[in-house]
């Protein structure tokens, strides 16, 4: 196995939320800022999450045209 | 933890070896289980002596190699079980199409029950059965860890120091749902609640136990992770509102609130960087990934079929999403 690894610090999923790992500061449309409390946090991308700025999975409800790319 | 109550001849010469403080179990060996219910409670009992263990057992019996013949027999005829239900995907990515196979899958839902219709006694059964394992959350997955190469060990690692809190005892998710319990009035000790649950309670623990257990089964164990990660955060939101609508106390509704975000990163991180690193590392257990996580929602669909029925709530409640 080689030595090093891809490790990055945001991860875009398909169809799915930003990956944010380590400690950031989130700034909503309404300009209200939300600390990450969790080694990795999953940001929406949808815009239809009930946690928002967090992701709740809804994406996973939506039809395939509607979700994040 | 107490040994709990023989459910029949297996259970009940089996506990009472152990009660005795014997180390001759071939009479045990030579019981033999009646029914289903019967052998998974002597397997869950023998798997429990590798977690926790019991007050009234002796600490040593862990691996006495009579009991471990005994939880070898039993494990291959739940293994055996639970591969005859299972039809591997043709033509299927497990990292690509994951997500659309588990939304396909369609089991019924007792989170989407809790949530509009369930009474406060129905729910009160429902999170003592969920007890056996939530108060020893991620706990048969960590067993794992040392059996993984460098990509999926640091990837599991990510997700389980999550599980375990991020290094603070308060936020610990097992620790949450004992809070949960207590605040809702139930006693929230380890296995404290296993007299009354169903055989499919028993089946779920017993099959991650097994999977945790077993370093030949490392890509069901972490299949088994992705599928249940994957069907957690919508349920939880339910929980979160049904168990609101019902006026359970706060510390409940926070453990399931945590799960609606923790699990959807988790689920992420499940497939693609701890399946996927294992597919990369060893590509030839994208079956057992497959075999992990169709268990996982197979057993909780005849859980959720199980408790639904006796409830008298018709088969229509299913999940929009798994």
């Amino acid at each position: 196995m080689s030595g090093s690894f891809e490790h990055p610090d945001v991860v875009l999923c398909p169809g799915g939320p930003m990956l944010l790992r380590g400690q950031h500061t989130v700034e909503d449309p309404a300009g209200v800022a939300h600390e990450t409390t969790r080694p990795v946090t999953a940001v929406c991308r949808c815009h239809k999450s009930s946690s928002l700025p967090w992701c709740d999975g809804t994406h996973k409800l939506l039809p395939e045209r509607l979700r994040p790319t | 933890m107490q040994i709990p109550q023989p459910r029949g001849p297996l259970t009940d010469e089996l506990f009472g070896t152990l009660r005795a403080g014997s180390d001759d179990f071939y009479p045990v060996l030579a019981a033999g289980a009646t029914d289903g219910e019967d052998a998974a409670l002597a397997l869950w009992v023998l798997h429990e002596l590798h977690y926790r263990g019991f007050d009234e057992v002796r600490d040593d019996l862990e691996w006495d190699p009579q009991l471990v013949r005994l939880r070898g027999a039993l494990e291959r005829d739940l293994e055996q079980r639970l591969r005859e239900r299972f039809t591997p995907p043709v033509g299927l990515s497990f990292v690509e199409d994951f997500f659309d196979w588990v939304a396909e899958q369609d089991g019924a839902s007792v989170a989407a029950h809790v949530q509009r219709d369930a009474d406060r006694e129905q729910v009160l059964e429902l999170l003592r059965s969920r007890s056996i394992y939530h108060l020893k959350e991620s706990d048969p997955t960590a067993w794992v860890v040392p059996r993984l190469g460098v990509r999926a060990k640091a990837a599991l690692m990510e997700l389980l120091y999550d599980e375990y809190g991020g290094g603070d005892p308060n936020r610990l998710h097992h620790h949450l749902f004992a809070q949960g319990l207590r605040a809702s009035g139930l006693a929230a000790s380890y296995g404290a609640h296993i007299d009354e649950v169903p055989l499919e309670v028993l089946e779920q623990n017993n099959a991650m136990s097994h999977f945790g257990l077993h370093r030949r089964l490392r890509g069901a164990a972490l299949g088994h992770l992705a599928a249940f990660e994957a069907t957690s955060s919508m349920p939880s939101r339910r929980m979160v509102q049904g168990l609101e609508r019902l006026g359970f106390p706060d510390e409940m509704v926070a453990y399931y609130a945590e799960h609606v975000e923790a699990d959807a990163v988790h689920e992420q991180l499940a497939v693609r960087t701890i399946c996927g690193g294992l597919l990369a590392e060893e590509p030839g257990l994208e079956e057992d990934l497959w075999f992990g996580a169709f268990t996982c929602l197979d057993l909780e669909d005849r859980f959720a079929r199980t408790i639904l029925q006796r409830w008298g709530v018709g088969e229509d409640r299913k999940e929009e999403v798994a």
